[in-house]
């Protein structure tokens, strides 16, 4: 019994950090609508200048202040971050925001590798908590009172932040009507940087209390920001109570879960998360959110098929690609089936985004569940290799199944957040599960058989899957359901008025996306020999959202040209340089504030305006910025 | 004058909505901005204080010319707005409605405070930790002026302060109004009840599809009934 005990107060200690960091994401959203996914960079940045702090500075006072001075450090770069990024991007769609903040993530991670150096850095004990109490013959750390006592303190402190201060007052009211709030005199840019302090504060202070647990690492802010979205997502955004009781009940389905599945304990959370999504959707103390803000594609040329010329040009483009084994050497062949592959995956993502208006932060994991699917048939079972590239990408497509039915019973940023926790959780699956999967080491030997072996004709095999995927896809946009697909997009509404269940629609392309992407994973398989578990990282998803974004979101193949573009600028990089991670993230950054419509939304701009200046004015639809109305 | 409108268009997306609005406001005047469902009353006001965007033309705000401030700043020097919808921050109560609204003191301009405010809508003094949500139509139109007020203003555009409202209440805003008037706020009240406007206005302007086609007194207005007829329904 007292094991059970001291594994329940061991849960509340981990819930205290997981709390500050959950609450300061609450209240952000609250006030600014945008779902910080910068807010485990903060939190891992509280750890590491806290530990810097604390070990210059001895003695508790040392110890103390450098928690307090590193939260408030943070903080002050977080003012920066909302001066200099977010204040441009608060009118941009959600999606933008997203990725704006999730390319800061990557620098961020750069950035501490090169300041702190790669390894674990184990910091001090807290003075005066240095020791443990016994507790019928089992020992509980004393920091661990501590941090028990702690965040019920910082959840009153709040309150009464938010409930006895004028500051607290316009807070609440900015976070239901910012408008108001200006058309009352208060000077929302202050408010806003104001609450992003507060939030970003939080989070660092979360991360420096656990440097006396854990050690600290560069990799701990994906870590902690999948726990927060769950978190968050069970107790409902913008909800500081929800915040805390859904932390704790984390906490402690991870401390006892270890108990029941020791190797995938995440499942129970998962569990947990999926019950709530059902029973109510916008969690335990969440209110339920007006329909979600406008998704990029309104603002969109008409879209079209394309003319019986524009047919016989991509057709001659085609052509021209499939003559490349002709002239090129073996290195370059693989990086086209490379190409080809990223051309496949990107399309479906991009599928899921702009027709669906579902941009999914976890498309990775549905790429590579396709890769497992076919390195486990290829192995375990032997199946020959057609065989495997059918069957592969079905376990894509039961995964997306899956979790596509919890992620499409949300939209925006909790769907957003959902995609993410889900990959993660794939991947932690494929990362844990090592009798199955191999763990880290991955599947070897995923050798594709002979007829397809060589690097020409396995690229003219990719080649010619990649465009028979763009042409059933682009069949699908402009069938019946892809234009039920799109009227959900535009207005879920107006469109479940005319009888259309949007839902099921959403699921469908969900379901489709996922087996393409599947698809190019068990192609990416063959071309690499192996399956790990980074096929399914996050990193991946990231790519494929910034193929999307650089293509541009509101065409309707523009992924094509970003994936090629971007893969090919990306092999090219990553051989020049160990910093790809911050060169990405600043490149994220700067297409959301410089160039939001991509390669082919630009040109596709530039075609219009050309063609209608000859004739009359420009439409204003097509020289607007791509913005959200509320 | 208090406030001059000059040239005004605004834009909602690609669609033109206002074409070369014009008014004036005196010191200390009350005046009516009539206009059906849809002819522009709202958007109008919106454009004043900054919340359309896309939008052209010159707000001169006692003297200073206010076109290019961003929202907080038109309100903070003085020119208070009161939205149609009332926009009441259901999860706070009435005093922290009021909170929000609460600007510094104005040289100049009618000063109000709470107590003040509570002796002006004696109902909102009676629930005075009632969350906002929890209220009556026409409570919720009283604290949304009240909650105006707190930022002293010297201007109030008041957007359809009778629409929904029993007439029992609609006395009570007359009062209230005319309260106002008498601590000496200039008013522009947006109105489709010309016989509510009446009471309470000094001159009149009647908007329609945008434009402005008629300004004058109450008198001028009563004298053409085809000008009127044509552009109120009654």
């Amino acid at each position: 019994m007292a094991f059970y005990i001291v594994q329940f107060l061991t849960g509340l200690a981990s819930a205290a950090s997981l709390f500050l960091v959950a609450s300061g994401l609450s209240i952000i959203f609250g006030v600014t609508r945008i779902v910080n996914f910068a807010h485990g960079a903060f939190y891992m940045l509280g750890a590491y200048v806290a530990f810097t702090l604390t070990e210059r500075f001895s003695g508790a006072f040392g110890f103390w202040g450098g928690i307090l001075v590193a939260a408030l450090a943070v903080a002050a770069i977080g003012v920066l971050v909302e001066m200099v990024l977010l204040r441009r991007i608060y009118h941009s769609p959600e999606l933008f925001q997203l990725l704006a903040t999730f390319g800061l993530t990557l620098m961020v991670e750069d950035l501490v590798v090169l300041i702190w150096g790669p390894d674990d850095l184990v910091g001090r004990r807290a003075p005066g908590f240095k020791g443990a109490i016994d507790f019928f013959g089992q020992n509980i750390p004393s920091y661990d009172l501590f941090l028990i006592v702690l965040g019920p303190v910082v959840l009153g402190v709040l309150w009464l932040l938010f409930q006895r201060t004028r500051w607290g007052v316009l807070v609440r009211a900015a976070t239901q009507d910012r408008d108001m709030v200006a058309a009352l005199g208060v000077n929302q840019k202050w408010l806003f940087t104001s609450v992003f302090a507060l939030g970003v504060f939080l989070a660092a202070l979360g991360g420096a209390l656990q440097i006396p647990r854990d050690a600290v690492n560069h990799a701990m802010d994906l870590r902690v920001i999948v726990e927060v979205f769950v978190v968050v997502v069970i107790g409902g955004l913008g909800s500081i109570i929800g915040a805390f009781v859904a932390a704790v009940l984390v906490s402690e389905l991870n401390a006892f879960g270890i108990l029941i599945f020791p190797k995938i304990s995440i499942i129970l959370v998962f569990l947990v998360m999926a019950v709530v999504l059902i029973v109510r959707p916008w969690g335990l103390f969440g209110k339920p959110e007006a329909p979600a803000r406008r998704t990029p594609g309104l603002t969109v040329n008409p879209w079209r098929p394309l003319t019986v010329n524009e047919r016989l040009a991509a057709i001659a483009v085609l052509v021209v690609a499939a003559a490349l084994p002709f002239v090129a050497g073996n290195y370059l062949l693989t990086v086209g089936s490379e190409i080809a592959i990223f051309v496949i995956f990107a399309v479906s993502l991009h599928f899921l985004m702009s027709v669906g208006g579902l941009a999914s932060f976890g498309h990775a994991a549905y790429f590579g569940l396709g890769a497992y699917g076919v390195a486990l048939l290829a192995k375990m079972v032997g199946l020959p290799m057609i065989a495997c590239l059918l069957l592969g990408p079905l376990l894509g497509l039961m995964g997306a199944a899956v979790f596509g039915f919890f992620a499409v019973q949300l939209s925006g940023v909790y769907f957003a957040m959902l995609t993410l926790a889900f990959a993660q959780i794939v991947w932690s699956i494929a990362f844990q599960w090592v009798s199955v999967t191999g763990g880290d080491n991955g599947i070897l030997g995923v050798w594709p058989e002979k007829w397809a072996a060589s690097p020409s004709h396995f690229y003219w095999l990719s080649l010619g899957i990649a465009a028979l995927a763009v042409v059933i896809l682009r069949i699908i946009v402009f069938s019946p359901f892809g234009f039920a697909l799109r009227a959900t997009r535009d207005s879920p509404l107006r469109s479940e008025a005319i009888g259309i269940n949007g839902k099921r629609i959403q699921w469908t392309a969900f379901v489709i996306a996922g087996t393409v992407a599947g698809l190019a994973g068990a192609l990416f398989a063959y071309l690499k020999g192996s399956v790990f578990p980074d096929n399914m990282g996050i990193s991946l998803s990231v790519d494929a959202l910034v193929m999307v974004l650089l293509g541009g979101v509101e065409t309707v193949s523009g992924a094509v040209v970003g994936a090629i573009v971007y893969k090919a600028l990306n092999i090219w990089l990553v051989s020049q340089t160990d910093l790809s991670k911050l060169v990405l993230g600043g490149f994220v950054v700067l297409i959301v504030v410089a160039f939001p419509k991509g390669i082919v939304g630009t040109l596709e701009a530039y075609m219009h305006r050309r063609r209608k200046s000859s004739s009359s004015a420009p439409s204003p639809l097509l020289t607007s910025r791509i913005e959200s109305a509320e | 004058m208090k406030l001059t409108v000059k040239d005004l268009n605004s834009f909602y997306g690609p669609a033109h909505i206002l074409f070369d609005i014009a008014l004036e406001v005196g010191e200390g005047e009350v005046v009516a901005l009539l206009g059906r469902n849809g002819a522009g009353k709202s958007t109008t006001f919106r454009s004043i204080v900054g919340l359309v965007e896309n939008r052209s033309g010159r707000v001169m705000f006692e003297g200073r010319d206010v076109s290019d401030l961003p929202t907080h700043a038109i309100v903070r020097g003085g020119l208070g707005y009161v939205p149609e919808e009332r926009r009441i921050f259901t999860d706070l109560t009435v005093e922290e409605n009021l909170e929000v609204g609460r600007q510094p003191k104005r040289p100049g301009a009618p000063q109000w405070d709470r107590e003040k405010l509570f002796k002006l809508f004696p109902n909102l003094g009676e629930m005075r930790s009632r969350p906002g949500g929890r209220m009556s139509g026409g409570e919720q139109q009283m604290l949304t002026i009240a909650r105006t007020l707190m930022g002293n203003p010297s201007l109030v555009l008041l957007d359809e302060p009778s629409e929904g409202l029993s007439p029992k209440i609609v006395e009570q805003m007359v009062d209230a109004i005319l309260a106002m008037k008498k601590e000496g706020v200039s008013i522009v009240v947006s109105e489709q009840n010309l016989h509510f406007a009446r009471l309470i206005s000094d001159r009149a302007y009647i908007i329609e599809r945008g434009r402005i086609c008629f300004g004058g007194t109450m008198a001028e207005l009563d004298a053409r009934p085809d000008v009127r007829d044509a552009h109120l329904s009654l």
